[in-house]
């Protein structure tokens, strides 16, 4: 097996992956449940806490009601270890005849959704790492939007690696039916682990007529320490199909953690005057490597795509933007607009931007830029001016500069996104 | 050397007669290489775009000793009435990659050398990282080796490469080194040309030395059956400048490689380009700019034009090393689409290792614009010539950077004569 999961291509160096080595599945030490969930390690709380995770999902998890009137309430599905803990507000979401569940379960007592859709957008014989997802996936979550229905709240999974030497291979698939939407939420924490753990999680979204998914993810997994050591290998295989007419499929991410990221959340613009969006923030540090971006394939009439990509690099870190833009023959009237910008912190970093432009059809308008440049003396001095210090400063003008990005994200989120870029970017500058 | 026949598969195969039979270090050398890569298939991401299945199937032999003289005649006309000045400017010709003295007039203020004399290989192309480079290295023949002495003004000097084949393929590796030393300037102009099916697969090795300016234009008008695959490395030295045009417009299979290193402070580099491309046609314009120190400067804009069932490769990499701070890059790459059945990949790339840079690059695609047609018919212009003119100003755009006034007008005559009135397509 080896040798075969490398992308040639990626601009991502890391020694040889012993397969026969890792750990498929781990189920969390505690017992899983409801009831025992305010037994789970307080260490993990913690690191919820401390990046400022909104999570009255924490009270949730512990079993207290929100009062009437508070905040929207977010459903969340918790992934430890491959096994999910608890699904909560499963209860409204069924009133409004929406599946939200572990896909363990929706194997159970959906087979017949589940059959009908899984696999089809990214297939088992994708790639290596979907190959091994497909094999050995254990976990993930399920969403199916009926008929016309706007979910009632955004649903939200933390996905999180805690035990020693295992993988991570959730799988998730999202189906929103005609004229239904969803704004679905990941959120990913590792805590401290010196050996590199691998993640190869496949995420399938499939709209139709008129259906709008926004899948937003904010991913912080151990990048490893500041020489390089340990850190999570994300190697993830993220696609959505717009099968119906005018559907529309959003992509929001704010990359953060890995050692590796690996990663091109993608959009197949199959029906007629379907849209996609990708909008990114990739922020790497010390030794991390990043290369992501996304895939826009035209396939429909009228199709639309908009990207926008901002990365960051720091320290001695690599982060590439990827990206494929395809407009098939039939694809006529269709529209792209990319922009890539990168910012430089610190001359022993690397940014580096790499899109495909692939047009078949002499009706079809595609439009790309990129700029590379590094954080302004003058701004930093205007800032410093006025009292900041030069890391919130640093901090300041990077979130103006992801701003376009963050905010795409839900509010709760952006929050906690602008967090993760300062506590990300610590000890760059000064 | 019989043991490499086995490890020539594929497209390597239709050489390996040759191959099988060199002398000398670096042709063993290049061969081995050759035998190790084999030729480059699409899984590599140098020719994603561009596969090398027109190769076919038929071996490629050496071209003979002996080519009809009226052809090649007949040929050089042709190029050299295009523009009026063009017969007055000294030039050196290549039949089948091979010099022709009949049909040289050669310049005076320059010296020059013939490879097939003195074999010079040059020191920046690499056979062992490009195996079209090891075939040219395995195969050269004969090739053109110009050095403008320091402080010398050389003019201009053109460079026809021509091909003259029949039914049968054959194949021809010219190995082409050109130096400009401190403070002298040059204006080369390269005419690709011919008629048959061959295999043009030149080398050209050039360096710009400290203060120097080399202006570079190459006229790529190979014959409709033609393969040619050219490679080009370019060192540029301490506030030298190396600006380079080509102008793409024949074979079924073109791809210009230009690598171009800004090896010391201040230098300037411009790698432009224009393509406008038919039929079956593939036309591929790849380049890696490499800024290798600090304070350098690098311009590049393409633009094709696709027609018929056509395809155009743009593939073009600024790579700015840690150490080439205040790097200034611009790359713009942009199509036009005539037709439904063209096809256009592109793929800018910026590598960036310095903090303290300004990069940008930008491209776009899409057809005619149906306001800037209406506005022209609106005033009485019949479309198909509408069309031609909104044709010629896209890519006389990219002609007007060419900074040699003989050169561009010859680009503009050129293109004038090879689609006067084709406006009226699709």
């Amino acid at each position: 097996m080896a040798g075969h999961d490398r992308a040639k291509w990626a601009k991502v160096a890391y020694p040889p992956i012993d397969y026969q080595d890792a750990h498929y599945y781990a189920a969390p030490r505690k017992k899983p449940g409801p009831k025992s969930l305010d037994e789970v390690d307080p260490e993990l709380l913690r690191t919820y806490e401390k990046l400022g995770i909104p999570l009255h999902e924490q009270a949730l998890l512990a079993g207290v009601e929100v009062p009437e009137g508070e905040r929207m309430p977010v459903a969340v599905d918790a992934v430890f270890d491959s096994v999910s803990v608890a699904t909560t507000f499963r209860k409204t979401l069924e009133e409004a005849g929406v599946i939200f569940c572990p896909i363990s379960e929706a194997v159970k007592e959906h087979p017949d959704l589940v059959r009908k859709y899984l696999g089809t957008v990214v297939p088992a014989g994708d790639n290596f790492f979907s190959a091994l997802n497909s094999a050995v996936f254990t976990d993930g979550s399920f969403v199916y939007v009926p008929k016309g229905v706007r979910c009632p709240m955004e649903l939200s999974t933390y996905f999180r690696i805690n035990a020693k030497n295992t993988g991570q291979f959730e799988r998730t698939l999202i189906v929103v039916e005609e004229g239904a939407s969803v704004s679905y939420l990941e959120g990913c924490t590792a805590p401290m682990r010196d050996e590199n753990q691998l993640h190869a999680a496949v995420v399938e979204l499939v709209a139709m007529d008129d259906a709008s998914i926004k899948y937003s993810t904010v991913q912080n997994w151990y990048p490893g320490d500041e020489n390089g050591r340990g850190g999570i290998y994300n190697f993830v295989t993220k696609r959505g199909a717009c099968r119906g007419a005018r559907s529309k499929i959003s992509w929001t991410q704010v990359e953060t953690g890995s050692a590796i990221t690996w990663k091109y959340p993608s959009c197949i613009l199959q029906g007629e005057g379907s849209v996609g969006e990708f909008y990114s923030v990739a922020v790497t540090n010390n030794h991390q490597q990043a290369d992501t971006g996304t895939k826009m394939i035209h396939l429909g009439r009228n199709t639309r795509s908009t990207i926008i990509a901002k990365t960051i690099s720091a320290g001695r870190s690599d982060s590439t933007y990827r990206g494929l833009v395809r407009v098939q023959p039939k694809a006529s009237g269709a529209r792209n607009f990319t922009q890539c910008d990168s910012l430089l912190i610190g001359d022993q970093c690397g940014a580096h931007t790499v899109p495909y432009i692939e047009s078949r059809n002499m009706n079809a308008r595609i439009e790309h830029e990129a700029t590379t440049s590094k954080i302004s003396e003058d701004q930093l001095f205007y800032c410093r001016q006025r009292g900041l210090s030069e890391e919130d400063a640093v901090g300041l003008i990077v979130n103006g500069f992801c701003r376009d990005v963050l905010k795409e994200l839900p509010m709760e989120f952006a929050v906690e996104a602008q967090k993760l870029l300062q506590i990300s970017l610590e000890g760059s500058v000064g | 050397m019989n043991a490499l026949s086995k490890d020539m598969s594929g497209p390597l195969a239709l050489f390996a007669n040759r191959l099988n039979t060199l002398a000398g270090p670096e042709r063993q050398a290049a061969a081995g290489a050759l035998a190790r890569t084999g030729l480059p298939d699409r899984k590599s991401e140098a020719w994603h775009y561009t596969a090398l299945r027109a190769l076919g199937k038929q071996d490629y032999a050496a071209p003979p000793a002996q080519v009809d003289d009226g052809a090649v005649r007949a040929l050089l006309d042709e190029v050299l009435r295009a523009h009026p000045a063009m017969a007055g400017l000294p030039r050196v010709v290549f039949v089948n990659g091979r010099h022709a003295p009949a049909f040289s007039a050669l310049p005076d203020d320059v010296d020059l050398a013939f490879f097939a004399q003195a074999p010079r290989f040059g020191l920046q192309a690499a056979p062992d990282r490009d195996p079209l480079v090891a075939l040219n290295t395995a195969l050269a023949e004969d090739g053109l080796y110009l050095r403008v002495p320091a402080g010398v003004d050389g003019g201009h000097v053109m460079l026809v490469s021509l091909g003259v084949a029949g039914a049968e393929p054959v194949s021809f590796h010219p190995r082409h080194t050109v130096v400009v030393e401190k403070e002298a300037h040059l204006r080369l102009i390269c005419v690709q040309a011919g008629q048959g099916a061959y295999f043009h697969n030149p080398v050209t090795d050039i360096v710009v030395e400290d203060g120097a300016r080399l202006e570079h234009v190459t006229v790529q008008t190979e014959a409709a059956q033609a393969i040619s695959l050219g490679t080009l490395y370019a060192h540029v030295g301490h506030q030298s400048v190396y600006d380079s045009f080509v102008l793409g417009l024949g074979g079924q299979l073109a791809r210009h490689e230009v690598h171009a290193r800004l090896g010391a402070t201040r230098g300037v580099v411009h790698v432009n380009g224009a393509q406008r491309l038919a039929g079956q046609q593939v036309g591929d314009i790849t380049s890696v700019i490499t800024h290798a120190a600090s304070d350098c400067t690098s311009r590049q804009t393409v633009r094709n034009v696709l027609d018929g069932h056509a395809r155009g490769v743009f593939q073009g990499k600024v790579l700015v090393e840690r150490v080439a701070q205040k790097t200034d890059g611009y790359q713009m790459n942009q199509a036009l689409l005539l037709s439904a059945d063209a096809e256009i990949d592109a793929k800018p790339e910026l590598e960036i290792y310095a903090d303290d840079v300004r990069c940008s690059h930008g491209a776009t695609v899409g057809a005619l614009d149906d306001e800037q047609l209406f506005y022209l018919r609106s005033r009485g212009i019949p479309e198909h010539e509408a069309r031609q003119i909104l044709i010629d100003a896209f890519l006389d755009e990219t002609i007007a950077l060419v900074t040699d006034a003989t050169a561009q007008t010859f680009c503009r005559a050129v293109l004038a004569a090879r689609f006067a009135g084709k406006g009226d397509v699709a």
